[in-house]
């Protein structure tokens, strides 16, 4: 067991005592004096958000560690510039060291293999167990490769990519894509709602085409939708499609796909005829990751997370937290890195409180801001706010509030790189 | 009977405690409704760039600039349609919050 290990330990026991006085009535103030251990599982949007604001928040009150297998942060929003050319993976990469340094997480480079509810332990498949107080899961999404049998398999899924994780598949769809014959085809296969970032896949088009317009203007891409229409900002997405990328992309919805011969690079479909790509992209169907699973908080189509909105606790596992696109969500909630975000901070905020004896928020607000570029520089948004609904016990979209860009512009796209920036800070630095 | 009658009572009472306590302001709010706007104005609303810095920012300006927004008499790419979530009162705890803030250099 390691020095850092015994320590943990150690502040686990004392914190449980503290927490147990600070129950009595009018002895905390201010969220100061919260104390005790949160183990947050995962160090994407969510999780290291809350991480950061939970030590904030409780004046380092609370020991927090993040679970997280990767040794740096890297971004899904903004990754399709990627595939477009103009930006690098170094563009997308956060190191976690502000995190331990400036805010005293531990961050604990390991997977969380298995989770005791009743004993309220994380085992760790490096072998160590971390006990907690609260545990917040934000394992991100899984890919159900068992509805696809021919990509069912590890070799599968190294030729025909999803990039749907932003990280080593990125780079290696970029290649696929550099490597295509000017005249061939890209096809790229969207699931079925509800899925990771909904304009994303769109987003993604625009950005294949930019590259393909300015290198390879013989080349097409393919959206094969398994919705019946695009899913978000899709005028807009449509006048890009029809005006800057004339002749480049084609849109087909309802193409709900069931099997890929990856050897041929043929989609299978349930209604329409095969198709056959140069480069196919196939984004899975998902589901909450599998820890969610062995924490017994998947309540929702077998697939996602319920929690109370108040919280972001479990509806079905005390002291579960759980955050970002695992969770079953509200009406008009996208899945989405800067929903995440919030979702971290009303998670932080109840967290901190329950653990002073505390009641949450009982009004908290979130909202969405999401841009997608559509070329190198011009870029269109869609925002919501949504406020709690006391009546109906969630949180809900504000009528007459949010809606979309009018047009793409370069201001925009000037803002979704500020934004980028200043999110990128406010979860990791 | 009574003591079925006193045990509804008291059952009654704890479940209007619990509602009071649900109910009771959050001495945190503020500081909770002005963590919204970090993603894009920064952590305390100290702006990475690109976006203005909301930190120290007096509260009439705010109180202004915002409700320009709302009214649609100030031009804006977002902010017209992001402060409209917002109630009056939630804005004016929002401004109150950033003007105690530090201003980073």
């Amino acid at each position: 067991m390691s020095t850092q290990r015994r320590e943990f330990l150690k502040t686990s026991a004392a914190g449980l005592g503290t927490v147990a006085a600070l129950t009595l009535p009018g002895c905390a103030t201010m969220g100061g004096g919260a104390s005790g251990k949160v183990v947050i599982v995962g160090g994407g949007y969510g999780g290291a958000t809350a991480a950061k604001y939970i030590r904030m928040w409780s004046n380092g009150g609370i020991d927090v560690a993040v679970i997280e297998p990767n040794p740096e942060f890297i971004s899904c929003p903004m990754s399709n510039l990627v595939l477009g050319g103009s930006k690098d993976l170094a563009f997308l990469t956060v190191s976690y060291d502000n995190l331990s340094r400036r805010h005293g997480v531990k961050v604990v480079r390991d997977t969380a293999a298995a989770i005791d509810t009743e004993k309220r332990i994380v085992k760790l498949a490096g072998g160590n167990e971390l006990p907690y107080d609260r545990l917040i899961l934000s394992p991100g999404i899984d890919f159900m490769w068992d509805k696809v049998p021919g990509l069912d398999n590890a070799d599968a899924q190294s030729r025909v990519l999803h990039a749907w994780k932003a990280g080593p598949q990125t780079v290696a769809l970029r290649k696929q894509l550099e490597a295509m014959p000017d005249g061939g085809v890209y096809v790229l296969s969207i699931p079925v709602a509800p899925y990771r970032c909904p304009p994303g896949p769109y987003e993604r088009a625009c950005q294949v085409a930019w590259y393909f317009k300015r290198v390879k203007p013989k080349a097409k891409v393919l959206i094969l939708d398994g919705n019946g229409d695009v899913t978000s900002k899709g005028p807009l997405f449509k006048k890009a499609w029809a005006e800057e990328y004339k002749g480049i992309v084609e849109y087909r919805g309802n193409y709900v796909l069931t099997d890929v011969y990856v050897a041929a690079k043929t989609a299978k479909f349930e209604v329409q005829y095969e198709v056959k790509a140069d480069v196919m992209n196939f984004v899975p169907p998902q589901r909450a990751g599998a820890i969610a699973r062995s924490a017994g908080v998947v309540t929702a189509n077998d697939r996602w997370c319920d929690v109370d909105f108040l919280t972001f606790e479990s509806v079905k596992v005390r002291n579960v937290h759980v955050l970002g696109d695992a969770i079953q969500i509200a009406a008009g909630m996208p899945k989405s890195g800067h929903m995440a975000n919030q979702h971290a901070k009303v998670c932080a905020a109840a967290v901190v409180a329950l653990l002073a004896g505390q009641p949450p928020n009982p009004t908290p607000v979130l909202n969405n801001t999401c841009y997608s570029m559509i070329t190198d520089k011009d870029s269109i948004h869609v925002c919501s706010v949504h406020q709690w609904d006391k009546d109906k016990k969630t949180v809900l979209p504000v009528p007459g509030a949010g809606g979309v860009s009018t047009a793409m512009s370069e201001l925009e796209g000037n803002y979704a790189f500020a934004w980028a920036k200043n999110i990128w800070a406010d979860t990791l630095a | 009977m009574v003591n079925s009658v006193k045990a509804v009572a008291l059952a009654l009472l704890a479940v209007a405690a619990v509602a009071a306590a649900a109910q009771a302001p959050d001495p945190n709010l503020a500081r909770s409704l002005a963590a919204t706007c970090a993603n894009c104005h920064g952590t305390g609303g100290a702006s990475q760039g690109g976006t203005e810095s909301l930190a120290g920012m007096p509260k009439d300006t705010m109180l202004r600039k915002i409700q320009e927004f709302k009214t649609g008499n100030k031009p804006a790419t977002i902010m017209h349609q992001l402060s409209r979530g917002y109630t009056d009162e939630q804005i004016a705890l929002i401004a109150g919050w950033f003007a105690e803030q530090k201003v980073s250099k």
